[in-house]
């Protein structure tokens, strides 16, 4: 016989194992990280050059490879992203081309990432001759975030109300007037919400910058935008699999400062995020 | 003195024929009232004096439409919309301060002095009868007004740009009866400057302040003609079962 009290709770019990078990792997790796990585921070492992074959000294180089990586990204990838979602939302008709379009941000989206790494090492350090370089690393991790920020930002743009667009128009306005004084600064939080997204994607993946930018061992900081440099993710995998004997004090370190690097990042953004939010009025 | 002239005017909406036939005219310095049941074309009517219309992708017209005796497809609609001001149904502030949405209009067509956005929302708050009631919360949200006060903060930010004709959508549907009052004693104030047309879903507010109303049904401009002489003795017998409530 239906009991529908009994499947009622029975319901809400297995959704609510279902949260708690999205909790739970979060939860543990950030203790198993914190836990084993945490001992290894101090100040000459942040700021010094790896040492003996990287089984001593520091990660600064990587640190430092990993930011100027993920600057570089968010340089080539926010411009061209937002300009595009702004035409894509306000400028573009439904047609073939539109659609066209939308169906290549889709699909680039979907590319793997080890695929955006053969293809810039083919376009951009082969063919533009840009070499391994911090260059053609950028750009290929501008490229493999470019869907998350055009996606994210028309969303933005969209849901800024349409009744203020008419209300703008209705008094004069043109329409680039529109958008810039009414729609792109109720529209800042989403993107920034895109932007961070990028940020936290382009700074962990390893593939893409295996062939185009990442030193196995490059004990000192780049001059220039065409040298090669250390990056977090990759020199995690080369003490882990690489480089034998490794104390596991210095890889969980450097998977510590990786986390911390991408924590901090979003809750710069967050708090840029937050402050707009609070001017939000409707 | 003709401000508006609209001959054989049809809208569609992709396969949906909004407006059909119309011709009519809008004076100068007149409150035309324009009322019908919901679906009727009116407020297609009203959008298209300011080419709101042409945000729709699927628009499309045939007739001819004239301000001033220029065609309006060819002004530019910037321009027209400068010269044709709207207030819309719902009070719709832009999220800004009380002074930056009465000054929004100025702004964007160039004037940056200080001192003149000062005089010019001042005269325009002052005329919108809202002057009084924020002058030392210049600086606050437009959100935090009332209903009311937010829809007569429109009115303000209509009149700043100094338009010709100001078009109301439905003014009051949101409004308690004396906001009603304060929007409606704006308006027949408003009639010395401007030309005024009202579509209202209210034949009561038609009555009280139009110098002419139409009656649209069903995308047909049903009668046009004094507003006495259709509350008192309509032409077609549609337009009589309307104001009576007998249907719409």
């Amino acid at each position: 016989m239906r009991n529908p009290y009994r499947t009622q709770k029975i319901a809400f019990f297995v959704l609510l194992v279902a949260t708690l078990l999205i909790v739970i792997p979060v939860g543990m790796i950030v203790v198993i990280i914190v836990q084993k990585g945490l001992p290894a921070i101090n100040w000459e492992f942040l700021s010094d050059i790896p040492r003996k074959g990287m089984r001593a000294g520091g990660i600064f180089p990587a640190i430092v490879g990993t930011i100027y990586l993920v600057g570089g990204a968010i340089v080539f990838a926010l411009p061209i992203g937002l300009l595009a979602a702004i035409y894509l939302s306000e400028y573009s008709k439904d047609n073939l081309l539109t659609r066209l379009i939308k169906l290549a941000i889709v699909n680039l989206a979907g590319v793997p990432s080890v695929v955006y790494g053969l293809f810039g090492l083919a376009l951009f350090v082969v063919f533009f001759k840009f070499g391994a370089s911090i260059l053609s690393g950028s750009l290929t991790l501008g490229i493999m975030i470019l869907p998350v920020i055009v996606t994210t930002s028309r969303e933005a743009l969209e849901s800024v109300p349409s009744s203020f667009r008419e209300v703008s128009l209705s008094l004069g306005a043109s329409k680039w007037q529109t958008i810039r004084h009414i729609v792109l600064p109720n529209a800042i939080p989403g993107i920034l919400t895109g932007t961070i997204l990028g940020l936290g994607r382009a700074a962990g993946e390893t593939a893409p910058i295996l062939f185009t930018v990442a030193a196995f061992y490059l004990p000192r900081l780049p001059d220039s935008i065409f040298d090669q440099v250390m990056a977090l993710p990759y020199h995690l995998y080369v003490i882990s699999t690489q480089v034998p004997n490794v104390d596991e004090k210095i890889r969980y370190g450097t998977a510590f400062v990786l986390l911390a690097l991408v924590l901090f990042m979003n809750l710069v953004a967050i708090v840029i995020r937050y402050q707009f939010r609070k001017k939000k009025k409707w | 003195m003709v401000k508006f002239d609209i001959k054989d005017l049809n809208i569609w909406f992709g396969a949906v024929h909004a407006l059909k036939r119309v011709s009519m005219d809008v004076r100068a310095n007149e409150i035309l009232s324009v009322i019908g049941p919901s679906n009727s074309g009116k407020t297609t009517f009203l959008r298209m004096l300011n080419r709101l219309n042409d945000l729709n992708q699927n628009f499309k017209m045939s007739g001819s439409v004239k301000l001033d005796q220029n065609e309006i497809k060819t002004i530019d609609p910037e321009l027209l919309r400068k010269r044709v001001g709207m207030v819309f149904a719902l009070p719709l502030p832009l999220p800004l301060s009380i002074f930056d949405n009465v000054a929004y209009g100025v702004r964007m067509h160039g004037t940056k002095n200080k001192k003149t956005l000062e005089e010019i929302v001042e005269k325009s708050l002052k005329e919108a009868y809202l002057w009084e009631e924020v002058k030392d919360r210049m600086d606050t949200s437009a959100f935090k007004l009332s209903g009311g006060q937010q829809q007569r903060l429109c009115i303000a930010r209509t009149l700043a740009v100094e338009p010709e004709v100001i078009l109301f959508d439905e003014p009051c549907s949101g409004l308690d009866p004396i906001s009603t009052a304060k929007v409606e004693d704006a308006m027949v104030n408003l009639k010395q400057k401007y030309t005024i047309v009202l579509v209202t879903n209210n034949v009561k507010q038609a009555a009280r302040v139009g110098n002419r109303t139409a009656f649209f049904l069903g995308g047909e401009l049903i009668e046009l003609s004094a507003t006495e002489r259709i509350f008192t003795a309509p032409a077609d017998q549609r337009t009589d079962g309307y104001i009576r409530g007998k249907f719409g």
